[in-house]
């Protein structure tokens, strides 16, 4: 019997500089050229030089071929530590995650962590094509539907399961343009009401136009380093309390109706040695709105099968009782590939150090960032989720 | 519930015809356990010789004990329908055009979790069975159909795009005057299909048989010698664009083998009939096939070849004819490959001795030529590729997969 032991805590770990490179819908550059300009974004934020930067973690599906290795030698970097993690929607947990322990063990000082994609004309059919041998033998040839249908299928059996309707997920997805409204980057700059939402043409029913989000091309990026270095820089910076990552959790239930963050939610919260109702912002990964109630659910907010009443019992906007997804989330600023894993996170560190303007939540100094990807065969097989904290709490 | 589809009208020849696209190809290696299954009509998972776990997609290690001896074995069909959807604007050009396209989760039984095409009629959390078919690009895809019989099921949308179905399509059989040839003209246009012409070397000689093929409704006798390029081109000048399904019966079956024969004109009969025949006709026929794979309900979808299934082992007392068919299923994989991109199967028959005249000498069990008739149409409807018709046929493909080489020995007797 292997015992489990608990986890060495973050000791003065930090986040800084978030940085986004905004969105556009279409882009005729590479994948290389947006991972660059988040780097160059990053150095000029943090007031840093090239060469401070001694570690680097990537993650892209259109940088192909290169790892991360070629890019050190195309953007000048000589870094003692790398990783390229291809993990979707849970890319910016788990990098994190590395560079939080690559700096606690002085293997690097300085991680950039950046994801970034390019989005081509046919950039998303080819990414669908290619997404992974289970999908290629056993889900592209029913239809093509994509994520869309995979999640179609999901979404109708929660739905049926625990009596949810379109109403209970379009006010998720309304509430976050309600958000976006304030984020210029956003690509969605129109309202939503919820009668636009529910007369949406659909997709792969249930899933209608609203649930999805729009591929786009765009990058985003933070820093991690020990807290030691950031006051050295000067740099305003948010403390990492607590993590959580899991792979292919719960296979034996036939539907997801639950995702990896159930088994690990008590550690999250007991190493970050909070509660649930302690959090100021909430970031989850919403690449449709069932995923982000069923987090409400698995990330300890409600009890399964609740997750449609908490949403009716609460307001999701900036100014509500549960900031959530507060810069419009992938639903309405667009999902830039690898970089939609980042954006929650990215967002969720300039509200704990109260530099996110227009979409900033009052006084937000505990935040809580999560993610979600990589649907192989039926069901999305990544989870993750960060607990950090302002400089003021 | 399906409606019944309904006869397509006469074509407008100033239209443009539709072009035949292909739904995603890509596949594994270990994938294509499950093209042999749907070849041959069976339902296939992969099963764990170490801990008796099925599992599905194909995988190199089971999923409960990492053992590599996952054999694709026969597996119980039924499942339960968990969730559906309906596709309606796919990326890929195949499913945009034939959107809205349903798909769902099955839950099978027997433990594996299956995403299959959905047979209109299938109900949320109810009873299906599975099976695996071939679709327009050759692939193998899972189908479920609901547990019992509904009304007009074979016209299911989805299911017709996965079969062959002769109802309402146009057939050319090739050789009417062999007791095969006349049985299949039979029944395909009992099985639906809107004309079935019936090839005849010499129209102007009489033949046994051919009063009730004259006198049928829908079966039209045409001036056809396979072996005789002109023949055959003429025919397809004629009638090549509206020939939906093309059913190889062309026989010559002569007894011997290689050391009793004096020179090679007997041998140069059997390549002249069979396998030139078959040159001639794909040349005359394949091409316009081909282009008309997407042609609305009456689209070209299949060839049919029958076969000895002495194709597969040579049989000594048969020799040269076995060689002779053996060529004719080297080119059936070529043209396979060659009208894959319309979507046309091509679907081969295996069979045993036909009981009649030239098989004479041979004892029992033969197979009667109605049964090969009814095999092709078996064949048709349920999108098949290889079917073997008959006790001997099925014997030797058994005996061929336990070890060929036995098979070898004991046809020399």
């Amino acid at each position: 019997m292997v015992t489990k032991t608990l986890r060495a805590p973050y000791d003065g770990i930090v986040m800084a500089a978030p940085v986004t490179i905004p969105y556009v819908r279409y882009s005729v550059e590479s994948a290389q050229w947006w991972i660059g300009q988040a780097i160059r974004e990053l150095v000029t934020q943090a007031g840093i030089k090239v060469s401070d930067i001694d570690g680097l973690c990537v993650s892209s599906f259109t940088m192909g071929p290169d790892s991360g290795v070629g890019l050190t030698q195309h953007f000048g970097l000589c870094v003692r530590w790398l990783d390229t993690i291809p993990l979707g929607g849970a890319s910016a947990i788990a990098a994190l995650r590395r560079a939080a322990r690559a700096v606690q063990a002085h293997d690097a000082d300085i991680v950039a962590c950046v994801a970034g994609d390019a989005n081509h004309v046919d950039s998303f059919r080819l990414t669908l094509e290619n997404f992974s041998r289970f999908n290629q033998d056993a889900v592209y040839p029913y239809g093509a539907g994509g994520a869309n249908s995979s999640f179609a299928l999901i979404a109708r059996n929660y739905m049926r399961t625990y009596g949810v309707t379109r109403e209970d997920l379009g006010k998720i997805a309304v509430s976050q343009r309600a958000n976006a409204l304030r984020n210029p980057h956003a690509l969605m700059k129109s309202p939503l009401t919820m009668e636009q939402y529910l007369a949406a043409r659909p997709i792969s029913d249930p899933i209608h136009l609203f649930d999805c989000v729009m591929p786009c091309a765009g990058a985003e990026a933070f820093l991690v380093m020990r807290d030691d270095t950031a006051k050295s820089l000067g740099l305003p910076a948010a403390k990492l309390l607590s993590t959580i990552e899991r792979y292919n959790a719960f296979a034996e239930d036939p539907m997801q109706v639950r995702g990896g963050w159930a088994m690990d939610i008590d550690e999250l919260y007991a190493m970050a040695g909070v509660k649930p109702d302690d959090l100021d912002v909430v970031q989850t990964y919403d690449d449709y709105p069932v995923i982000v109630m069923m987090q409400f659910e698995d990330l300890g907010f409600c009890r399964k099968g609740e997750g449609a009443d908490f949403v009716r019992q609460h307001d999701l906007t900036i100014g509500g009782d549960f900031p959530h997804n507060v810069s419009g989330g992938q639903l309405s600023v667009g999902q830039a590939g690898a970089a939609g894993a980042y954006l929650g996170l990215v967002e969720g560190l300039r509200q704990v150090l109260g530099t996110a303007g227009p979409t900033q939540v009052k006084d937000a100094k505990l935040a809580l960032a999560s993610g979600f990807g990589m649907i192989n065969y039926d069901r999305g097989l990544a989870s993750g989720a960060a607990i950090f904290a302002g400089p003021s709490r | 519930m399906i409606e019944p589809i309904k006869p397509p009208g006469r074509k407008n020849p100033l239209l443009r015809t539709r072009l035949p696209t292909a739904p995603p190809r890509p596949r594994s290696r270990k994938s294509h356990g499950f093209t042999r299954a749907a070849a041959e009509g069976r339902f296939m998972l992969q099963c764990c010789e170490a801990c008796g776990t099925f599992c599905y997609p194909a995988r190199e290690a089971c999923p409960s004990c990492l053992s590599s001896g996952l054999a694709f074995v026969d597996a119980p069909r039924r499942g339960t329908l968990l969730s559906e959807t309906t596709a309606r604007v796919p990326s890929d050009v195949y499913f945009r055009e034939r959107a809205p396209w349903r798909a769902g989760l099955i839950k099978m039984d027997c433990g594996p979790i299956i995403i299959a095409h959905l047979h209109a009629d299938c109900v949320e959390t109810a009873a299906v069975l599975m099976s695996f078919q071939l679709d327009k690009s050759g692939q193998a895809v899972a189908f479920a159909r609901p547990e019992g019989e509904t009304p007009n099921m074979a016209d299911d949308r989805q299911w017709r795009e996965l079969t062959a179905d002769p109802k309402f399509r146009r057939v050319l059989v090739t050789n009417g005057r062999s007791v095969v040839g006349q049985e299949a003209a039979m029944a395909l246009k009992a099985a639906g299909a809107k004309t079935v012409f019936v090839g005849i070397a010499e129209p102007w000689r009489p033949f046994p048989g051919e009063s009730a093929l004259r006198g049928h409704e829908g079966i039209e006798i045409v001036a056809l010698d396979a072996a005789d390029e002109k023949s055959v081109n003429d025919l397809a000048a004629d009638i090549g664009g509206k020939v939906d399904i093309l059913v190889n019966t062309t026989e010559y079956v002569r007894a011997g083998g290689l050391l009793d024969r004096r020179g090679t004109s007997v041998m140069r009969d059997e390549i002249d009939q069979a396998y030139l025949g078959f040159v001639n006709l794909a040349q005359g026929f394949g091409p316009a096939m081909r282009m008309r794979g997407a042609d609305g309900v009456n689209n070209a979808a299949a060839w049919v070849n029958v076969l000895s299934v002495y194709a597969l082992a040579n049989w000594p007392a048969f020799g040269a004819y076995s060689a002779s068919q053996a060529a004719c299923l080297s080119l059936s994989h070529c043209l396979r490959a060659e009208l894959r991109p319309g979507g046309v199967k091509v679907v081969n028959l295996f069979t045993g001795p036909v009981d009649n005249e030239w098989f004479q000498t041979v004892p029992p069990p033969k197979v009667a030529p109605r049964a090969v008739a009814s095999a092709i149409v078996s064949a048709l409807k349920n999108g098949l590729e290889d079917v073997y018709v008959g006790d001997v046929a099925e014997e030797i493909r058994q005996r061929l997969a336990a070890n060929p080489k036995a098979l070898e020995r004991e046809l020399d007797r």
